[in-house]
């Protein structure tokens, strides 16, 4: 009878009621939201509602497992990562176009979805193991962790994903420690960089102008964005459609299964990259802004758990995690928007997918686990905070 | 202790500051997008919202028609028929599964075209057309029309579908086109080019019809459609009209393919016949072959399973992508180095006893036959091994290899398809490249008198062999093969595609090459190939050719002994007429046996078809601009 007890007093302990709290509102308003994008009740709703019990039941499953044999195991994961990456390098079929999957021959797996969580535990534990005796060629090791899985995820082609995965490999850096110093700079360059492309976009956008660093199509995508005209019938008609739906939701929206861009089938991709411009031809401002507070509470409350774990590897960990979820949020609704350009990242717990909402779970499941590790106490050291 | 501490303290805190930064910046990107939603939902939303309103424009795209394939004498190898569809918008069917179920009460629905059915809704979404059946028979399409009001939401369509006559002939230079796979659609929209490709459901997967993907497609049109409320079209507001893809007409003869196919019945070979005046490409015989008819829905998995599991390969595209060593076809090539190189005269007789012998090894004659005394005029009539043998030490092989280079062996050739394989042209570099242990990358006096004879390391695919014996014809001048010899738009204008001039041309002296022309002369005359070529009433130049599969060690090559499929392959190469020659070939029969045999008839078949029965004068002056 104790023993029952004691296993469902662990089993409630290692949930944080206030993350899963956040994580239910948020998934029952996707389900809502998804409703009304494929027009009512069908499998792709029946499908996602399934996906969202088979993630409940990996984020418990990962949130039982002790951080300890977590973070002794990341390095292993990393490793049978990069494996699996360069399998896809070796064996995918490159000569038609984009290959990310990789058939095991039992099932098929999408080796940069898994390095997006195995990434920043690595950078994570390897801070852990150097805490104490960081030095400045720690940076290097790391981006040289960063660099390796990030260049084979450009060459499937598929920058986008590699850009996520640096993020997250990035924020653990960033978390550790990397000197503002270098990081102001980088910042400063980078929007003096974005805002001359804003300006002279009428200059650079002629077709006879050679960027150097971009392939002709990545140059096509970020023309695209700026004038989203250029390419009726490509990525611009997204951006197009979905800005006018998001504008036509005005202040409280037309009201659940009535915005006419959705139901009507302007909205390309309403049901995965676009489902954010359902939500706010809908549900208005007030939704949208609604749904800005959530995430913001659902980020703050990441940051919080690592910002009580009780190892350093908690808090990178916890800290990056939290970050990734903030850059799937902002990029998303940024390219539904039209501030950023057409990429394709999901929002999460919004978009339907099966493999975007496993990695979620694996990365929620993680936060649990970081957040149950901190109440017990390190042979009766005293812990602040 | 207390230091530790400290430093978890310090470290803690650390953290805690940039949090808050990290906090920080969240906050300001949500802002923008606030401020960002602000301007869209309050500022601009009334112009936004009457756009949307008004926004019953949709933009619907118009797939172009494809174009089609001809031959050069006009054989339609691929064309487009109007097919009887049944489209479904998901939208407006009530209750999916029922009208599904009464529908096939009607017409047959087998469950595998539900499921793929099923499939294309979840990718389209639920106010697209999305076909359910493909070519209805007129029965089915008469009887769907009568209970048509039962099935709101059900269209019937005529659509587009591929076809190719020709069937399996000439299936591996048309090869097919299929669905549009998740891959061609990253490749697509890796490339830009995904918009055109709106409102087109077939892409090229194999042959020309891949690797002149673009040009057969052509441009998508636009048009702007008014909708209802409820999503029907009412009027059109403004069409951009689509661009037809352009025909391709190839260089193919296609009554030279067929006699070319026809002549291997019955065997596994390869055949490809140019024209050495300019590149372009007769024949391409890959036999057996598939039926691109088959792909064109979707294959069935029983047809795939045939094809797949065939012992005959006929999905394999043999001139490109199997690469052999050509044994003596290779001897030509080697003479004429020989004398460019001025390592042997012409008239210098050498004495062959049969063998010959290095370094304690001894390399037999086919067969260990003894010529005698051979000069290189009898050397290629009789195919002396020994002769080649003995040019080894003095040639060498990075010698031999700079020599052969320009004529392609070894190098890709360029012909307009995918899938060419490079095959191994040796060197001394090659070997240090290729293996990995020192006492393997050196190179061995005794490799370069196996590889002299076109064996051991070297392999080659028959489309080099034809390409090297084309250059080998017309004296020097290396023209890109191709398939595809113009294009025709929509108003028949003709544009040739391909350059008439020779890529690189090697300087060869002429008195070499006559020596060389000569001797292959007489090959079909009193050489190997005599039987082959007896009564032809043109002058023919060829050289017959075995692939060794089997390694003798000296031992006697019993054919009959030897499992069928275990037999050497026959190779021939050549060219005609002699003087001016007008078509240079490489044949390749596997398993046939020795060259003259097997491989030398086909060739006979063919020159005789394009020299003799041939109103090849007034096809060419009719297609060729």
């Amino acid at each position: 009878m104790i023993s029952i007890f004691n296993a469902l007093m662990r089993f409630i302990r290692s949930i944080d009621w206030p993350l899963m709290l956040l994580l239910l509102v948020l998934s029952s308003m996707g389900l809502l939201v998804l409703h009304s994008a494929v027009g009512g009740t069908d499998w792709r709703y029946a499908d996602q509602s399934r996906y969202f019990v088979y993630a409940l039941i990996i984020m418990w499953v990962v949130a039982m497992v002790p951080l300890e044999w977590i973070r002794k195991l990341s390095w292993l994961i990393y490793v049978v990562g990069l494996v699996l990456l360069i399998g896809v390098e070796l064996f995918g079929d490159t000569s038609k176009g984009a290959t990310r999957w990789l058939d095991l021959g039992f099932v098929r797996i999408q080796p940069s979805e898994l390095m997006k969580i195995a990434l920043p535990m690595t950078v994570a534990w390897y801070f852990y193991r150097r805490e104490g005796k960081t030095a400045w060629y720690d940076y290097f090791v790391v981006l040289g962790f960063i660099l390796v899985p990030f260049i084979l995820i450009v060459r499937q082609p598929d920058l986008g994903t590699a850009l996520l995965v640096a993020f997250s490999g990035f924020f653990v850096m960033y978390f550790a420690g990397l000197s503002f110093k270098l990081l102001i700079p980088a910042a400063v360059i980078g929007t003096i960089a974005l805002s001359s492309i804003i300006i002279y976009q009428e200059e650079l956008c002629q077709p006879d102008v050679d960027w150097v660093v971009m392939h002709d199509y990545q140059k096509g995508r970020v023309c695209t964005l700026l004038d989203p005209t250029r390419d009726p019938l490509g990525k611009g008609f997204h951006t197009i459609q979905s800005t006018i739906a998001v504008g036509s939701g005005g202040m409280y929206g037309r009201g659940y299964m009535n915005g006419t861009q959705a139901q009507l089938d302007f909205i390309p991709e309403r049901t995965t990259d676009f489902i954010f411009a359902v939500f706010a031809e809908e549900f208005g401002l007030f939704g949208g802004l609604s749904l800005l507070l959530l995430f913001s509470l659902l980020i703050a409350r990441g940051l919080y758990i690592a910002s009580q774990a009780n190892d350093t590897y908690g808090r990178l960990l916890g800290g990056s995690l939290a970050m990734m979820v903030f850059i799937y949020v902002f990029v998303n609704i940024g390219m539904v928007i039209g501030i950023l350009p057409v990429v394709g990242v999901p929002l999460p717990l919004f978009s339907y997918g099966g493999t975007a909402l496993l990695t979620l779970s694996v990365a929620f499941g993680l936060m649990m686990s970081i957040s149950s590790s901190h109440p017990v106490p390190k042979q009766g050291k005293s812990h602040p905070g | 202790m207390f230091d530790f501490k400290s430093a978890a303290q310090r470290e803690k805190r650390r953290f805690l500051l940039r949090a808050w930064v990290a906090g920080c910046l969240v906050l300001a990107a949500f802002a923008l997008i606030g401020m960002r939603l602000w301007v869209l939902q309050v500022q601009e939303h009334e112009g936004l919202s009457q756009r949307a309103d008004r926004n019953r424009t949709a933009i619907v795209p118009i797939a172009p028609r494809r174009g089609e394939i001809l031959s050069r004498n006009g054989d339609v190898l691929a064309r487009n028929y109007l097919s009887y569809t049944l489209d479904v918008v998901p939208a407006e069917v009530g209750n999916m599964d029922e009208m599904l179920e009464n529908l096939s009460k009607v017409i047959s629905l087998s469950p595998q075209t539900i499921r793929r059915f099923k499939r294309r809704v979840l990718d389209a979404g639920r106010y697209s057309e999305v076909m359910l059946r493909n070519d209805l028979t007129d029965i089915e399409g008469a009887y769907f029309a009568a209970q048509a009001f039962r099935f709101p939401g059900v269209k019937l369509k005529a659509r587009w579908v591929r076809q190719y006559p020709q069937g399996v002939s000439a299936a591996h230079v048309v090869g097919y086109v299929g669905r549009i796979s998740e891959a061609d659609l990253a490749a697509l929209d890796a490339s830009g080019q995904i918009g055109n490709y709106r409102g087109t459901d077939i892409i090229g997967k194999l042959g020309v019809e891949r690797s002149w993907e673009q040009t057969l497609h052509g441009t998508t049109g636009i048009e702007s459609v008014e909708v209802t409320a409820r999503g029907e079209p009412m009027r059109i507001l403004h069409r951009v009209d689509p661009e037809p893809g352009k025909d391709l007409i190839l260089s193919i003869d296609m009554r030279l393919q067929r006699v070319a196919e026809q002549a291997f019945e019955g065997r596994r070979g390869a055949l490809v016949a140019i024209d050495p005046q300019n590149g372009q490409i007769l024949a391409y015989v890959s036999h057996p072959a598939f039926d691109p008819n088959l792909f064109v829905g979707g294959i069935d998995h029983e047809s795939w399973k045939e094809l797949n599991e065939s012992q005959d390969v006929p999905m394999l595209n043999r001139p490109l992508s199997g690469t052999y060593p050509i044994g003596s076809t290779y001897k030509p090539f080697v003479a004429l180095a020989a004398l460019e190189l001025g390592k042997r005269d012409a008239k210098t007789k050498f004495y062959d006893p049969g063998y010959f012998e290095l370094a304690n090894q001894r390399f037999r004659n086919a067969g260990s036959v003894a010529y005698g005394h051979v000069d290189m005029h009898r050397s290629l009539v009789v195919s002396s091994d020994t002769y080649y043998y003995s040019l080894a030490p003095e040639i060498g092989i990075d010698a031999l290899h700079d020599f052969m280079k320009p004529f392609g062996f070894g190098q890709l050739t360029g012909i307009d398809l995918v899938g060419e394989r490079t095959g191994v042209l040796p060197s001394t570099e090659w070997k240090k490249k290729t293996f990995r242990k020192p006492e393997q990358q050196r190179w061995f006096g005794g490799e370069t008198v196996s590889a002299i004879i076109g064996q051991g390391y070297n392999a080659f695919t028959i489309m080099q062999l034809a390409q090297a014996t084309s250059v080998l014809a017309n004296g020097g001048k290396y023209f890109r093969p191709h398939l595809v010899m113009a294009t025709r738009d929509r108003h028949g204008n003709v544009e040739t595609v391909t350059s008439s001039e020779p890529m690189h041309v090697i300087d060869i002296k002429p008195q070499h090459l006559k020596t060389v022309h000569q001797a292959l002369a007489d090959v079909t005359k009193v050489g190997t190939a005599r039987k082959a070529f007896a009564g032809i009433p043109y002058t023919a130049a060829g050289k017959t050719g075995t692939a060794q599969l089997f390694n003798l060690k000296g031992g006697k090559y019993r054919r009959d002994e030897i499992d069928e499929r275990l037999r050497d392959h026959s190779l021939f190469m050549g060219f005609a007429p002699v003087e001016n020659p007008t078509i240079a070939l490489a044949v390749l029969v596997e398993n046939g046996g020795w060259g003259g045999e097997a491989a030398a008839p086909i060739a006979r078949k063919v020159m005789d078809a394009w020299l003799l029965q041939n109103d090849q004068g007034a096809v060419s002056s009719g297609a060729t601009p």
